[in-house]
């Protein structure tokens, strides 16, 4: 949120000394407010007006960094309440829970597990980001020893004991876990702790109205990296107190508020559980705290936070080219797809499953799929042409035979004539190309 | 009290629209379902009422489908090829709030199926189950067009909801739901303002509101959800808002869509990295359908009878919440 120049000049001491350089506080206020001044130039600004200047020009919702080095998490730094205003930043951390009463072997298998779980998509490969130590027997400490030799991803460190979180923040050094949490019951003790790690720190309430409470305790107390937990884990209140949380922070600035959430999921066996962890993702969780490990769930809840932080606007795209696929050679196939990530990815990850060496002509669609270029007319005939015409995959092949997505198949007569290559058809969806290539692809080409 | 819960001040509220007829009201149904009226975004209770909850419709073909997944062509081979059977079962045992009857076998592309049989269908479906029916053509602009008026007489004064007038094609569809007292859904391609278009051209004929349900083409998980979940929350923030034009209930297409997508069907064998086959589909049917009924969706159409079952529950525990 900018301060407008008038916004500014009211907090301003209107002498119009000059001190500044400038020759009136007005004109300070408006380079001010275009972020070409900074308001310690003025070295007459009041300590109030500076404190108030500084909040309002804060962001709504702090980020949060979890961990260090390569794979610490920021979470939080949201500005809206919804994704097409703008998109929502720093995806939401997937906590993989670890109880601490594990035999150490499985303690050990869990966490590399959660470590080397990752998925492939859209050509990125995503993973999760926590491993959250639940200390359920006392042996905190011990446990964190272990993780720190074998977690690649940064701790959260679950228990209401100061002592045992002592110990295991000891073991942790100057890693930043993050300390879960601080209630109404300890809370003095974890503030020092988290003052005395420099760690960041989950505040606990029963309600909002404790949340709150203690969230401002701990601002006063100095500390400013919060995780806030409402205690809400039934989906209906906790979907309410999600977006009051969102609402106070982004809408109403308020600052206890203005801090990222973690939220549990929730559910009676493993797929009642990919609900609840939707419903987190999408509403507004900063964390989300799992027990589930295995690939077929995780995948879900990996995709619907992808689809839920990408920016709607900008569809994720390649670049338009030439694209090989296993070793092709100059008699291997032309495949012909659009530029929009999720196409090209999913075409080449069917291709290489079937172990097929090919070439795969990409078409600049401005990132959007065959159907939705085709209905658009980026992904025509005309487009098409220029495309094969142009990225010189004429010099790669012997013979000119382009493979098209069977869902232009209509487009196939206008190709040939605009190209003067020989178009063969291919499967309507992509998970057919294995099956297309051992089966048809030759009889269909032998005519050319 | 140290924070003030921050409401919004909506201007407006969904359409309700009541789908089915009973004996009373000229139809025969022995159940109606009634969606929308919402006061506020999906189950904030602090704020606005949510008299009406989502509901769940499931999906009989009057064909024998081809390339079902296992996981899901188990619960349905012993009843498939008899849609009359299906939707029975779909209702008794799975607990159907609606049927979703596709006439996918009119596609002259297929099984070209004539609009007489069409009828014929529709007639033996609706004696079959007693819960109102969405009945949707073929999705060839041409043949729908000679079906519809047919399918829709059928089931004429039973308040069904036919399905899909689009931009290009709406005249004759929204002529029959006149004529025999249905409701309609407007269709478009994931665009708030082609979903207004239909809708004006569609009430410009007489169509009242409370008779319109919209569907914008939502896509799945992975395939269209980063789009879909914006575009149904827009919708229901201009519905809120008071664009009237926009405020009629929202239906989303899940099944088909889900278990289209590879992750839903394809074996470990060939994707070892997304783990057992088994339960994927479902899981996939379920996630696309809970983050749309959080984007505002009132009805569901889904395959799967345990992704049903956990989708229903999850509806139960939203509608059962105090609020704040
Ligand atoms: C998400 C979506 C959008 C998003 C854009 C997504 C994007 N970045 O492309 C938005 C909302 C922006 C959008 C807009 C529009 N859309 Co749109 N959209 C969809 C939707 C829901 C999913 C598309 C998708 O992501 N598919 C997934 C990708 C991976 O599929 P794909 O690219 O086709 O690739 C598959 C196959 O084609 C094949 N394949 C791909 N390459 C190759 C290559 C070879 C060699 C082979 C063999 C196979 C192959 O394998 C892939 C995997 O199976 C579809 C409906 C649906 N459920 O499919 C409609 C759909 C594609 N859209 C449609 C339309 C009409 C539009 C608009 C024109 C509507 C409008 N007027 O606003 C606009 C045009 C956009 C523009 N620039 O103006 C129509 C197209 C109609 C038609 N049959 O031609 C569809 C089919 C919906 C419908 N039934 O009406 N859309
Ligand atoms: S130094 Fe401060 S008080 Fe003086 S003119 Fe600049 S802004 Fe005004």
């Amino acid at each position: 949120m900018a301060l407008t120049a008038m916004d500014i000049y009211k907090q301003l001491p209107k002498t119009n000394c000059g001190d500044c350089g400038i020759p009136t506080c007005l004109a300070f206020a408006m380079k001010l407010a275009q972020g070409q001044a900074s308001l310690d130039e003025c070295p007459h600004v009041t300590e109030e007006a500076a404190a108030a200047l500084e909040g309002s020009s804060a962001p709504p919702m702090a980020t949060v960094t979890i961990g260090i080095g390569d794979q610490a998490l920021d979470i939080g730094g949201q500005t809206v309440l919804f994704r097409h205003e703008e998109t929502f930043h720093n995806p939401c951390g997937i906590a993989v829970q670890v109880n601490t009463s594990l035999p150490e072997e499985e303690m050990r298998e869990r966490i590399t597990t959660a470590c080397s779980t990752e998925f492939d998509r859209v050509g990125m490969i995503f993973g999760l980001d926590l491993i959250a130590l639940n200390d359920d027997d006392g042996s905190l400490p011990q446990a964190a020893q272990l993780a720190t030799e074998v977690s690649t991803l940064p701790l959260m460190l679950m228990s209401d004991n100061p002592g045992t979180m002592r110990g295991a923040l000891e073991v942790c050094g100057d890693g930043r876990p993050l300390i879960y949490a601080a209630g109404a019951d300890n809370f003095d003790e974890m503030i020092a702790l988290a003052k005395e790690f420099s760690s960041p720190l989950a505040i606990r309430g029963q309600d909002l109205d404790e949340l709150y409470e203690l969230s401002e305790k701990a601002l006063d107390a100095g500390i400013e990296d919060l995780v806030l937990d409402s205690c809400a884990r039934e989906p209906a209140t906790l979907l309410q107190y999600q977006t009051i949380i969102q609402r106070a922070a982004i809408n109403q600035k308020i600052k206890p508020m203005g801090f990222p959430t973690i939220g549990f999921i929730t559910g009676d066996d493993q797929v009642a559980k990919i609900i609840s962890g939707c419903e987190l993702i999408a509403k507004y969780a900063g964390i989300v705290v799992t027990d589930l490990i295995t690939r077929d769930t995780l995948l879900p809840l990996i995709t619907a936070r992808l689809n839920i932080y990408t920016d709607p606007q900008k569809p994720i795209q390649v670049e338009s080219g030439i694209y090989e696929i296993g070793e092709p050679d100059a008699s291997s196939p032309v495949l012909i797809t659009t530029n929009f990530s999720l196409t090209y990815y999913t075409v080449e990850a069917d291709t290489s499953a079937g172990n097929i060496d090919a070439w795969v002509v990409v078409v600049d669609t401005e990132g959007t799929s065959v159907l939705t270029a085709w209905a658009a007319e980026d992904f025509t005939a005309e487009t098409i042409a220029k495309t094969i015409d142009e990225c010189g995959i004429e010099e790669k092949v012997d013979s000119k035979i382009a493979v098209l997505p069977g869902g232009v198949a209509v487009l196939s007569g206008e190709l040939e004539d605009a190209s003067g290559w020989n178009v063969v058809v291919g499967p309507r969806e992509s998970a057919g190309i294995p099956a297309f290539f051992k089966t048809e692809y030759a009889q269909r080409i032998a005519q050319y | 009290m140290p924070l003030t819960i921050p409401k919004e001040r909506w201007t407006a509220e969904v359409q309700t629209a009541t789908i089915g007829a009973t004996k009373d009201e000229g139809g025969t149904r022995t159940s109606t379902v009634t969606i929308g009226g919402e006061q506020t975004l999906p189950f904030l209770h602090f704020e606005g009422e949510t008299p009406n909850r989502p509901v769940i419709a499931m999906e009989v073909l009057d064909e024998i489908p081809t390339g079902w997944p296992e996981p899901l062509a188990q619960h349905y081979e012993d009843v498939w090829g008899d849609p009359a059977a299906w939707a029975r079962k779909a209702v008794d045992e799975f607990g159907a709030d609606l049927i979703c009857l596709r006439l996918l076998s009119a596609d002259p592309d297929g099984g070209d199926a004539s609009a007489d049989q069409c009828a014929e269908t529709i007639q033996s479906v609706l004696e079959a189950v007693g819960v109102p029916l969405i009945i949707w053509g073929c999705g060839n602009d041409d043949k729908d067009n000679d079906i519809m008026p047919f399918c829709s007489q059928a089931g004429a004064g039973e308040r069904c909801i036919l399905g899909a007038a689009t931009e290009d094609n709406y005249k004759t569809i929204c002529a029959s739901a006149l004529a025999d007292g249905h409701l309609i859904i407007n269709q478009s391609p994931l665009d708030i303002n082609i979903q207004k278009q239909v809708n004006i051209l569609v009430t410009d004929m007489g169509m009242d509101l409370g008779d319109i349900i919209m569907y914008q083409i939502t896509g799945s998980l992975g395939y269209g959800v980063e789009y879909a979940y914006s575009i149904l929350e827009r919708t229901r923030l201009a519905a809120l808002d008071g664009d009237r034009m926009l405020q009629m209930p929202m239906l989303s297409i899940v099944g088909s869509e889900a278990w289209r997508v590879k992750e839903a069907w394809q074996p470990e064998e060939e994707a070892p990295e997304w783990g057992p086959l088994e339960r994927r589909g479902i899981i996939w049917e379920i996630a696309t359908a809970t983050l749309f009924l959080h984007a505002a969706t009132d009805i569901l159409v889904m395959r799967h009878p345990e992704a049903v079952a956990y989708v229903r529950d999850h509806i139960d525990e939203m509608m059962s919440g105090q609020p704040i």
